[in-house]
């Protein structure tokens, strides 16, 4: 499923998610790519019940295309510094910082879409636990990679 | 003049292009200011900062708003698109926009059509919209980490987020995505790669490392990259060759690091006020 922008995209995987789905999210096939986008991979038996569910949710996948293979997989290497008095994760492009004593953000770098120095102004400075959350603020690749940095983070 | 061309993270922030100048933690452009510690206004405070200690021609800025949706992005490409020709660049530097290839490919279009060809710098967004166009080799200097050289050197990824794992780099492997990077035409005719060792590198050799002093907290502040590239842009603008040029940003942001001493939870804006003491050392030959 291709949708108007990334925003959209990552708004339609948390609620197929919520509802149990079993759904990628991907890098579209060539023919489709603008620059900066995902797509939501899915077997194609369940396309009318995930249409169904989004629209109730008044989101409204621009096509749906179909792909035997060749979608490529986001990066799901995750790289971890300890810094002593601080602990920095990295997915992809980019980095999240805490302070270990508070769990207090301390700095978030990396990346290349603009949605990156709204998020990093955002959320640093807060407790990560009580931060906004990239899913629901980040619009682009950049915003997503930083969401799975922060999930990763949260573990620790 | 030189031309430096980003966005801020505000949505409310007007389409403005104008002489930049700095003000204690801020730039100011036309009557708008804004803090230096993020984004494109880190890397035009860091080109100021350089241009306090080496002459170079007037910075001039171009900043929209945006936040991630990419309306105040594709506003500012279309002015670009739009009145280029009608500006006398030396140097032009894009920064943090939201990639998309299409509107890279009119900007382009609109540079090839300016009276004099600026020396053209690409890093963050703009840098990956213009590896996914196919014509990195248009840009004199692509300013890459070591991540974002590994997405330069998979021909495929269209985005960092989807570099494949077998090209995820490490710091021993850096020259053999350099060659990849260069062989697939995925690279501009220099780069800096920024690292724990820094990289110039011109049409696909190593020409200068640079790895000394050493900081690993630098990794953590967002916004050191920006540095290098701001840097970078003031000395290309001020003349100097692009592999001195590129070695001189490395080692000035290796000497903003020694003179703040940073841990992780520095904020870049203490590390951007040191930018002219720092180049006057490497100036001085204190390095």
């Amino acid at each position: 499923m291709v949708f108007e922008n990334t925003s959209e995209v990552i708004r339609a995987e948390n609620i197929l998610k919520k509802t149990g789905r079993s759904v990628s999210v991907m890098g579209p096939p060539p023919e489709i790519r603008t620059g900066c986008d995902l797509v939501i991979e899915f077997p194609l038996i369940e396309e009318l019940e995930l249409k169904r569910e989004l629209s109730k949710n008044n989101i409204f996948p621009i096509k749906t295309v179909p792909v035997g293979s060749g979608l490529l997989e986001p990066v799901s290497l995750f790289q971890t510094k300890d810094f002593g008095e601080f602990l920095m994760v990295r997915a992809a492009n980019m980095k999240i910082t805490i302070s270990k004593n508070d769990r207090k953000i301390v700095n978030i770098s990396g990346g290349g879409c603009p949605d990156v120095p709204y998020l990093a102004e955002i959320m640093t400075g807060k407790i990560l636990e009580k931060a906004p959350n990239p899913r629901d603020l980040g619009h682009t690749l950049c915003g997503y990679a930083l969401q799975l940095a922060y999930e990763e983070i949260l573990k620790k | 003049m030189i031309g430096i061309v980003g966005t801020v993270p505000d949505d409310n922030f007007p389409l403005v292009h104008g002489k930049i100048e700095i003000s204690g933690n801020e730039i100011k452009i036309k009557n708008q200011s804004v803090s230096i510690n993020r984004c494109t206004p880190a890397l035009m405070a860091a080109a100021i900062n350089a241009s306090k200690t080496i002459k170079c021609p007037e910075i001039y800025g171009f900043l929209v708003g945006d936040t991630g949706k990419g309306y105040g992005s594709r506003k500012l490409y279309e002015f670009l698109t739009k009145n280029l020709s009608s500006f006398d660049l030396d140097v032009l530097t894009f920064h943090y926009l939201q990639p998309d290839v299409d509107w890279h490919n009119k900007v382009l279009f609109a540079v090839e059509d300016m009276k004099k060809r600026p020396v053209l710098i690409a890093d963050a967004g703009f840098m990956y919209a213009a590896k996914m166009s196919g014509q990195a080799l248009s840009y004199d200097f692509f300013t890459p980490d070591a991540g974002e050289l590994a997405f330069l050197a998979d021909e495929l990824a269209p985005h960092p987020f989807y570099t494949r794992g077998f090209i995820l780099s490490t710091d021993e492997d850096l020259p053999s995505l350099v060659k990849r990077a260069y062989k697939h035409e995925n690279a501009a005719k220099n780069l800096i790669v920024k690292g724990k060792t820094d990289y110039i590198v011109k049409n696909g050799e190593i020409i200068k490392t640079v790895n000394s002093p050493s900081f690993d907290a630098m990794e953590a502040i967002g916004g050191t990259g920006d540095t290098i590239t701001g840097v970078l842009t003031s000395l290309v603008g001020a003349g100097f060759d692009f592999v001195k040029a590129g070695e001189m940003s490395c080692i000035c942001n290796r000497i903003i690091a020694e003179l703040t001493c940073p841990t992780p939870a520095t904020q870049v804006a203490e590390l951007i006020e040191k930018i002219p003491d720092a180049l006057v050392r490497i100036l001085d030959g204190k390095f």
